[in-house]
């Protein structure tokens, strides 16, 4: 699929010969498994396949639950903890399902500021940045969703605080809300429409999932260095580049099943130590609880959306949060543009480091902040890293790569793997002799 | 004690990405007040429920806590599932015998059978206890980072037994209602102290202080919430001894597969 040289599928026997020639299914898998990957990949490149695993594990789990789950506002939570209860292995299955979310978040997040360290988003790699960005937008949304099912009072006040955002759109607000809601508020229609939504989006990002690996696919995968793999000659791209299988299969194994080892420790020795107290007692409308927090994943849009204290002109404070929130997720999208260093890789641009560290600290400061009360000094904490937030993305992206002397990056990736692996001991020939 | 370090090295291996992780959990229900770390056999990944006190704390819930509140998420018949009180299969009979429940079908109080669960509250005001051990954080911070619960656990069980030994005695009247200032609540509660000591008789002979008795419930309380947890904890040892083996294979897989083309290690 990629435009690096490699050998393609040719079909041997009769019988592949015959299936090719009406579906090119086994060419397909051929293509995808052997598809040339930068030998260079660190263990930031592991995050696709603990994605996709988190992805796969969620749509598993998740149709079991449907089995026997309730979507109706009087039975919900009883059903929830009939699944806890009396289903056989539920509770595991339940337990897996609510961390695999937080597993989830953690590696799209790593997967994330990968992309944007390495400038992943750069050209000829847009769209499979956007399509990324979608689906991170699908899983929040799916998430959110999600977590409104177990109707616990977390669950029916979020739902209530979220779609209250909407409300506060201009002229179409109070009926957009309306109409969100399937009502005037949270209530029997709202779960029920989520419960769909949340059972459809999952396929949808599936969807999603493979044009983004299709994209990538077709441009080849980005690397540690940012240096293109060499295309002129078949010769020069193995240098460059070793086969999907058996070298990448392996290593994303191996890291996902030590990231998974981990996951098991949570769910079973500490399966509640992410979520939320409160979530464990029925929804009451009656009853605010005294501190209404998202999951830990939202937390820091939630405080962008605090943020907005005061009034913008004639943009009111809650309008202006609302924005910022969303505004703080789409500018992401933009990066392929906002960035204008020719330089691809973080690797080679001493400033940018610096800034970009600067947007992971601040990325933790807005996660602590939307978890605290909304009272100084976390208002104020939270003004200053939104500031930082889209101060790194609309001035610093462009202007770092006019005032930046990057340094230089290797010529190639074959380069940079010999300075880390050294072919003189018995290691990888540096091109293949004809013979072979 | 160990064991608990054990597993937030893992954890905290973990999450390292992200240290705001429990910041949800750490400003749950109350926060002001102060709550004991009492010492419960279930905790950390080996603990075990402790069979003796659940049977005690199913004396204590019996004889004190059902006159207000219900467990309505209970079944009398998973009295006797292994891994909580574990009563006999004749024990749990007659202890189901004991009750009169609603029968759903006839709208008719009769007998309970061992099917049925626990009747819900008596008083409308007194929440249902089958969850509280899971619905309430004892432990919180520092700072929001939810650190405290990641060392010592959420602290559900730990904030029901210092709820009922945190009665200081004081009262108020507020809109014709009597409220107890509570230590561990932090504050007025509408629930007046229930534990003096000798409340109950344990069969065992176990002396019934205060604490023991608000330790014991706690405990039952506990199982009532998570009935599971025996079953996960054993599940989570096998699954995380399986995948740390697993590991280890693909370990040495993928260094075997990558060592022809790394070459003899790394260069100077």
């Amino acid at each position: 699929m990629s435009g690096i040289p490699h050998d393609h599928y040719e079909p041997s026997s009769n019988a592949e010969k015959w299936l090719e020639k009406r579906l090119p299914i086994l060419g397909l898998a051929h293509a995808t498994l052997t598809i040339p990957t930068p030998k260079n990949l660190n263990w930031m490149w592991i995050w696709g396949i603990v994605l996709t695993f988190c992805l796969v594990m969620q749509i598993v789990t998740g149709i079991v639950l449907v089995m026997h789950y309730t979507p109706d506002t009087s039975l919900a939570f009883a059903s929830i903890e009939h699944i806890m209860r009396n289903v056989n292995g539920g509770w595991a299955i339940r337990y897996v399902h609510m961390n695999g979310a937080s597993l989830f978040f953690i590696a799209v997040y790593l997967h994330i500021f990968r992309g944007l360290y390495y400038g992943s988003y750069k050209p000829p790699r847009e769209i499979t940045w956007i399509i990324g960005m979608l689906i991170y937008l699908l899983m929040m949304a799916t998430a959110f969703m999600g977590y409104v099912l177990p109707w616990g009072q977390m669950s029916f006040w979020g739902a209530t605080v979220i779609t209250g955002l909407f409300g506060a759109i201009p002229v179409v607000g109070a009926d957009l809300q309306t109409w969100l809601l399937g009502g005037p508020s949270v209530e029997n229609a709202t779960l029920t429409r989520f419960f769909s939504l949340h059972y459809l989006l999952p396929f949808v990002i599936l969807g999603l999932v493979v044009l983004h690996i299709w994209a990538f696919h077709t441009t080849g995968n980005n690397n540690p260095t940012g240096v293109e793999v060499r295309r002129t000659s078949k010769a020069e791209a193995q240098a460059d580049t070793l086969p999907f299988w058996p070298y990448f299969v392996m290593k994303d194994l191996f890291a996902l099943v030590f990231i998974l080892v981990i996951f098991a420790a949570i769910v079973g020795f500490m399966p509640n130590f992410l979520g939320h107290p409160d979530n464990y007692i029925e929804a009451n409308p009656l009853v605010t609880p005294a501190h209404i927090v998202p999951e830990w994943y939202f937390l820091p849009f939630y405080a962008i959306l605090r943020a907005i204290t005061f009034d913008i002109l004639f943009i009111d404070s809650k309008l202006g949060g609302v924005l910022a929130m969303f505004g703080s997720i789409a500018v992401m999208a933009f990066v392929p543009w906002l960035d204008t260093s020719r330089v691809r890789s973080g690797r080679y641009r001493p400033q940018f480091k610096f800034w970009f560290w600067g947007l992971v600290v601040t990325f933790f400061l807005l996660m602590w902040c939307g978890g605290m009360p909304a009272e100084q000094p976390f208002v104020i904490i939270s003004q200053l890293a939104t500031l930082y937030w889209f101060g790194f993305f609309l001035v610093v992206l462009p202007v770092l790569g006019v005032i930046e002397t990057p340094t230089q990056p290797p010529a190639t990736i074959q380069e940079d793997f010999e300075a880390h692996y050294d072919p003189n001991t018995g290691g990888t020939r540096t091109l293949p002799t004809p013979a072979e | 004690m160990t064991s608990k370090l054990i597993l937030a090295a893992a954890a905290a291996l973990g999450l390292g990405f992200a240290p705001g992780l429990g910041a949800g959990p750490a400003r749950a229900a109350g926060g002001a007040g102060h709550v004991t770390d009492f010492a419960f056999s279930f905790e950390g990944p080996f603990g075990a429920f402790d069979q003796a006190q659940l049977q005690r704390g199913l004396q204590v819930y019996t004889e004190v806590c059902a006159a207000c509140h219900g467990l309505k998420y209970v079944a009398f018949r998973t009295l006797s599932d292994p891994g909580g009180p574990a009563l006999s299969e004749e024990q749990m009979r007659l202890f189901a015998a004991r009750w009169e429940v609603m029968d759903p079908e006839t709208g008719e109080f009769r007998t309970a059978t061992p099917p049925d669960h626990f009747p819900a509250s008596a008083l409308e005001n007194a929440p249902d206890l089958s969850l509280m051990a899971k619905a309430r954080a004892g432990f919180h911070g520092p700072a929001g980072l939810g650190i405290n619960q990641l060392l010592r656990g959420m602290g559900g069980p730990e904030y029901i037994a210092s709820f009922l030994v945190g009665f200081t005695g004081e009262e108020r009247e507020e809109a014709g209602v009597l409220l107890y200032e509570n230590a561990a609540y932090g504050g007025y509660v509408a629930m007046n102290p229930v534990i003096y000591g000798d409340d109950v008789v344990y069969e065992d002979g176990t002396p019934a202080t205060p604490e023991q008795i608000a330790q014991d419930v706690a405990a039952f309380l506990m199982w009532t919430a998570e009935p599971k947890m025996m079953a996960r904890k054993h599940s989570g040892l096998t699954a995380v001894l399986f995948l740390i083996g697993l590991t280890v294979l693909l370990y040495f897989t993928n260094k075997k597969i990558w060592a022809p083309v790394k070459g003899g290690g790394k260069a100077a």
